[in-house]
């Protein structure tokens, strides 16, 4: 976003930490997703 | 005698006879033109675009839209999903003759076709992704053909081969899954050389992994959007285990493909975020891509869980034709679009009309053969000779055409 990047490490430490934030983000929304998904499922009905 | 004569040509004369015999007509004077006067006469390609619709179109997605082949016989033989078994007979024609074409196109792109063996048989380049790639697509192409050949061989009569064919259906299966999972990616990791050329949006360290994870929601989507064509035109072709399995295939490959399109979704921007690319999102090409990556990608994924949970197989069959629009744009978009995207306007591509001919004629020359063999062979039956399962039971309502194909 605006920030400036003065060496690799920086560039790297801000965007591993963004990319780290985002896979929480996207393990809790695939889990969703599937739940979502497998909502209705006969077996699961059935139970 | 002519009353007869013109009755029959009124029947070979249809509207989808009329079309194929125009787009042959046209293809086979764009093929002499290409071979007598060159690739300068028939395309637009230049050194700045050395390839063109013939690789985006009839390579790249051709190549991803032939991946039903692998995905099919890997959940029925690899993963054990029994039930999606009559699907992989027409899974792997499809993928057969979309490898089959892949090749043949090739011939048109490549300036010295002849050469195509080279790199197995005279110079090998071993270090190079596309040496790589070649090698894999003429592998798998014998190991498709390979895994197909039971079904000509049945409607030859022939046993013997046939079942030993049969008995390394499991090994041909992971040598298949084995070099799909190769050459897909590959296919992406041949933009890895051009950094520079590509635009930051679409260009990742991670693109071989977009490209395969892509590969499988394509294969999947496609074998749903193949079956309904199927489903329509070939349904007298369909024996009563194909009919019954057919809508559990159906609503097995949708759930499957929205989990391979929302794990594609976030590998994608977690793709953005790695390169923190977020500002580029904010100018023109950021729209397109957000028009790839929301519309072509998010949208199929949240369609099919809603059809799934639904019960709804039009709704289905309509985002399969999304999610196979979708990879066709992001495989343009990756080496046509974003490919050269600093150029100035009037250096950038634009394809001849004479390369869409080509482009469409091997796609036409595709559904030729898959119908001529598909209307003869054991694909959509089991051949009453060779059956290895007991018919099923079908209900008098599952036995008519499929009331909901398109929603009409």
């Amino acid at each position: 976003m605006g920030n400036e990047f003065y060496t690799l490490h920086d560039f790297m430490l801000f965007t591993k930490g963004v990319v780290y934030y985002l896979m929480g983000v996207i393990v809790l929304s695939i889990l969703g997703f599937w739940l979502y998904i497998t909502a209705r499922d006969e077996d699961k009905l059935i139970k | 005698m002519s009353t007869l004569k013109t009755e029959n040509l009124k029947q070979y004369l249809t509207p989808f006879h009329i079309v194929v015999g125009i787009i042959l007509l046209l293809g086979g004077f764009v093929t002499i033109l290409r071979f007598t006067k060159g690739l300068g006469a028939v395309t637009n390609l230049t050194d700045n675009y050395p390839w063109g619709l013939w690789i985006s179109f009839d390579l790249l997605c051709g190549v991803a839209l032939a991946a039903g082949g692998y995905t099919t016989s890997a959940a029925c033989y690899v993963f054990g999903l029994k039930r999606f078994h009559s699907a992989v007979r027409p899974a792997i024609l499809t993928a057969f003759l979309g490898y089959a074409l892949v090749v043949f196109a090739l011939h048109y792109d490549v300036g010295r076709p002849w050469r195509l063996p080279y790199p197995f048989f005279v110079q090998s380049g071993p270090t190079s992704v596309l040496f790589e790639v070649g090698l894999c697509v003429f592998l798998y192409l014998i190991t498709l053909f390979i895994e197909w050949v039971p079904a000509a061989l049945e409607w030859l009569g022939i046993r013997k081969p046939r079942d030993i064919i049969v008995k390394a259906t499991l090994a041909l299966t992971i040598f298949g899954v084995v070099l799909s999972t190769m050459h897909q990616s590959s296919l992406g990791a041949l933009f890895l050389i051009a950094p520079s050329k590509m635009h930051p949006l679409w260009y990742s360290s991670f693109i071989p992994l977009f490209f395969f994870v892509s590969s499988i929601a394509a294969g999947l989507s496609m074998v749903i959007f193949e079956s309904t064509l199927s489903h329509h035109y070939l349904h007298d072709k369909m024996d009563e285990t194909y009919l019954k399995e057919h809508d559990g295939v159906t609503y097995g490959f949708a759930k499957g493909a929205a989990m391979v399109l929302v794990l594609y979704f976030f590998i994608k921007v977690v793709g953005v975020a790695l390169d923190n690319s977020w500002s580029y999102l904010l100018t023109g090409y950021g729209a397109w891509f957000l028009v790839e990556l929301l519309g072509f990608v998010a949208l199929p994924a949240f369609l099919y869980a809603i059809a799934v949970r639904e019960k709804n197989l039009t709704l289905i069959r309509w985002t399969a034709v999304l999610t196979v629009l979708g990879i066709v744009l992001n495989r343009f978009n990756v080496s046509l679009v974003a490919f050269n995207w600093h150029l100035p306007p009037e250096m950038r591509y634009f394809p001849r009309w004479h390369e869409f001919v080509i482009s469409i004629f091997v796609v036409t020359i595709g559904i030729l053969v898959f119908r001529f063999i598909a209307s003869r062979m054991p694909i959509f039956y089991e051949h009453p000779d060779f059956r290895e399962h007991e018919p099923v039971e079908l209900e008098e309502h599952e036995l008519k055409p499929h009331p909901q194909t398109w929603g009409h």
